[in-house]
């Protein structure tokens, strides 16, 4: 994980991809923008959750934090929030081109801003649990969002805000939400690979395997998890924007902070593809976003149960992920050198063999 | 606001309402405190944290309320939906629980939730998403004049609730299995030199467990309501009251399960109804953020 930045190849078939694919599907241009956004989450939940090992159950909190930011600039800008939001459901408003595209631009800046100040905030509460304590702790941070919002009249409380209309066709609106989104995921896996091989991927990878030694050896380790939550922040706080607009409407509990459908599919891509891998993120993403299509078009009524299946199977029976499972079967592959195993054995002092399956 | 402000002036101004909330919130505290035991047992035997607690109650409710639709007294419900679950738990336990025991905290936290994804979606496809409500037909007892209202399921609800935890905590004291399972959570590698199946205890504790949340559910359906999607909200609850109290502290976990059916009546009645998980949430956040105070002093990871 050494590399500075992509290599140019891979830099190049990754904008293939992203360019052909809603020519060659033009069918399917909203499934596969999705798939951008699911690379997206799937990719900022494993800077915590894989590489610096923190299992966050509340990373949809900063998406649907940039969601409402967003709306609530892109509309204060031109009109009264309070007004607008009652009001939507009886008058017509609307919103000029150079409107709606200078309040989107701003709401979209506002919204990654915005998300990583909440993250700040937030992390003081979080940061000083540990482990399940974590993921509980931000789960609650995201279901009090959810349910703060749904109880704020001047944002339309459980009502939700219908989004200001996209001023174009519905093909060019189809495509433009497509290459933001697109976008997005580029300039997040870019950023990514960058940010691993900086001093700041080994600390925060100190931070997983061991943080007391890592404190130890002199790492100030809130800075660092703060600073690791507040980048997820930022670009889920974007991907919230942009996905807010694309939908039109938002609304607290299923669209902003869906708890149990966005969040729990981020851990569920990562576990599937390979947790603290790169690719292993991405990998997951494209696999689970079929996956869930297919399923949702042919179990109609059944998919969420098939879903919690889905969980429990990935969780219990396949943790390592398809990249994980990859690496151990080919590890020269990934340019992982492993010792030939007769010999550890040999070396290994009988007191320091395996326990017993089960112990602690 | 001003509505808030004017329900606090009506506790202040009328004591006797005080009362009233005080004893509705003390019996639904019993439940509460009978789930969160269950909760805190497998905690701290098995360590897994199990996330499905509501929904198993969800189940144990819908089940009560099954009976009463066939013209069965909804008491009938209590040792029906407790062998129910007590299948059902040992039927998760063999094919999930039982593989993510000696994993790390977020795989069984993880597998838990699953379940209760499936247990939610499973109970709405089943019986729909309608609140629903076991009606034992029993009177209502009114007391000061009529300023305090008592249901009598309510405190039908509380004495089953008691002798329950009572039965449990005495099998826990006296017999064998519950002497077994006490062992096994102070040090499960000693208990196995010892002789004790913790694989066993483990498949054990974890039925019991779902018996316990079937008795419970059994109870909110009479006394209260059952929703598909509401499990998550006593999840929620649960895991408030056992990480306020430790999982080690039976007593803290039972006046911990009393404190919060007391501030969810007042709560709700200050607030208004609309804003109770909302205050379970807080009270999640406070919880968490007091704890970490405490732990300020005695760093320690948790794993």
């Amino acid at each position: 994980m050494s590399r500075t930045s992509l290599h140019p190849i891979t830099i190049g078939l990754l904008l293939l991809a992203g360019v052909a694919a809603p020519l060659l599907f033009p069918a399917y241009t909203n499934q596969i923008a999705v798939l951008w956004l699911m690379i997206v989450f799937a990719s900022t939940w494993d800077i915590l959750g894989g590489q610096m090992g923190y299992n966050s159950l509340g990373n949809i909190f900063f998406f649907g934090a940039g969601m409402y930011t967003s709306a609530v600039v892109q509309i204060g800008l031109f009109y009264d929030v309070g007004m607008y939001t009652s009001g939507a459901r009886t008058t017509h408003i609307v919103f000029t081109t150079a409107q709606y595209f200078t309040g989107f631009a701003l709401g979209m800046m506002a919204a990654g801003v915005a998300a990583a100040l909440l993250a700040l905030a937030t992390s003081w509460i979080v940061f000083g649990l540990r482990g399940p304590y974590f993921a509980i702790g931000t789960l609650g941070v995201a279901v009090a969002g959810a349910e703060l919002i749904a109880s704020w009249e001047w944002v339309g409380a459980a009502g939700g805000i219908s989004m200001p209309v996209f001023p174009g066709a519905p093909e060019v609106q189809k495509l433009f939400f497509y290459f933001l989104l697109f976008g997005l995921a580029f300039v997040v896996l870019v950023f990514l690979r960058w940010l691993y091989s900086t001093n700041f991927g080994l600390a925060i990878n100190a931070i997983r395997d061991d943080e007391e030694k890592a404190e130890a050896m002199g790492l100030y380790t809130g800075r660092y998890k703060r600073t690791a939550w507040a980048i997820s922040a930022f670009f889920l706080g974007i991907a919230g924007a942009i996905f807010g607009n694309m939908t039109g409407f938002i609304e607290p509990r299923d669209i902003a902070f869906p708890t149990t459908t966005f969040n729990i599919f981020m851990i569920l891509m990562v576990l599937l593809g390979g947790k603290g891998t790169f690719w292993g993120p991405v990998v997951g993403a494209v696999v689970f976003h079929v996956i869930k299509e297919v399923t949702w078009t042919y179990f109609l009524g059944w998919q969420f149960v098939a879903l919690g299946l889905l969980i429990v199977i990935i969780v219990v029976y396949f943790q390592q992920g398809i990249v994980g499972w990859l690496m151990e079967k080919y590890p020269e592959r990934f340019g992982i050198r492993v010792a030939p195993k007769e010999k550890q054995d040999l070396a290994r002092p009988a007191s320091l063999s395996p326990q017993p399956e089960g112990a602690e | 606001m001003q509505q808030v402000l004017g329900n606090i002036s009506v506790l202040a101004t009328m004591p006797i309402f005080n009362l009233g909330l005080l004893i509705d919130g003390l019996l639904i505290g019993s439940i509460f405190a009978l789930a969160a035991y269950g909760l805190a047992l497998v905690w701290g035997v098995m360590n897994v944290k199990n996330l499905a607690q509501g929904d198993f109650i969800m189940i144990g409710g819908y089940i009560t309320w099954s009976l009463g639709r066939l013209g069965f007294n909804p008491l009938i419900g209590v040792p029906v939906a407790m062998v129910v679950l007590w299948v059902l738990g040992w039927v998760l336990y063999r094919t999930v629980i039982s593989k993510v025991i000696a994993r790390d905290l977020f795989t069984s936290l993880l597998a838990t939730f699953g379940i209760a994804i499936v247990i939610q979606q499973g109970l709405n496809l089943a019986f729909g998403p309608d609140t629903q409500s076991a009606h034992a037909d029993l009177p209502t007892l009114s007391l000061a004049g009529g300023l305090i209202t008592i249901a009598t399921t309510r405190i039908l609800g509380f004495v089953s609730a008691i002798l329950l935890a009572v039965a449990v905590v005495l099998f826990m004291r006296k017999s064998r299995m519950g002497q077994a399972i006490r062992a096994t959570a102070q040090d499960s590698r000693a208990a196995r030199v010892l002789g004790i199946d913790t694989e066993k205890v483990y498949s054990f504790t974890f039925c019991l467990n779902a018996a316990i949340c079937g008795a419970a559910g059994a109870l909110v359906a009479m006394v209260w309501n059952v929703q598909p999607f509401l499990g998550t909200t006593y999840s929620i609850r649960l895991f408030v009251i056992v990480t306020a109290a430790g999982f080690g502290n039976l007593p803290g976990v039972i006046a911990a399960g009393f404190g919060m059916g007391v501030f969810e009546q007042f709560g709700g009645f200050v607030l208004g109804a609309e804003f109770q998980q909302a205050l379970i949430v807080l009270l999640l956040l406070m919880v968490l953020a007091v704890r970490q105070l405490q732990q300020l002093r005695i760093r320690q990871a948790v794993q």
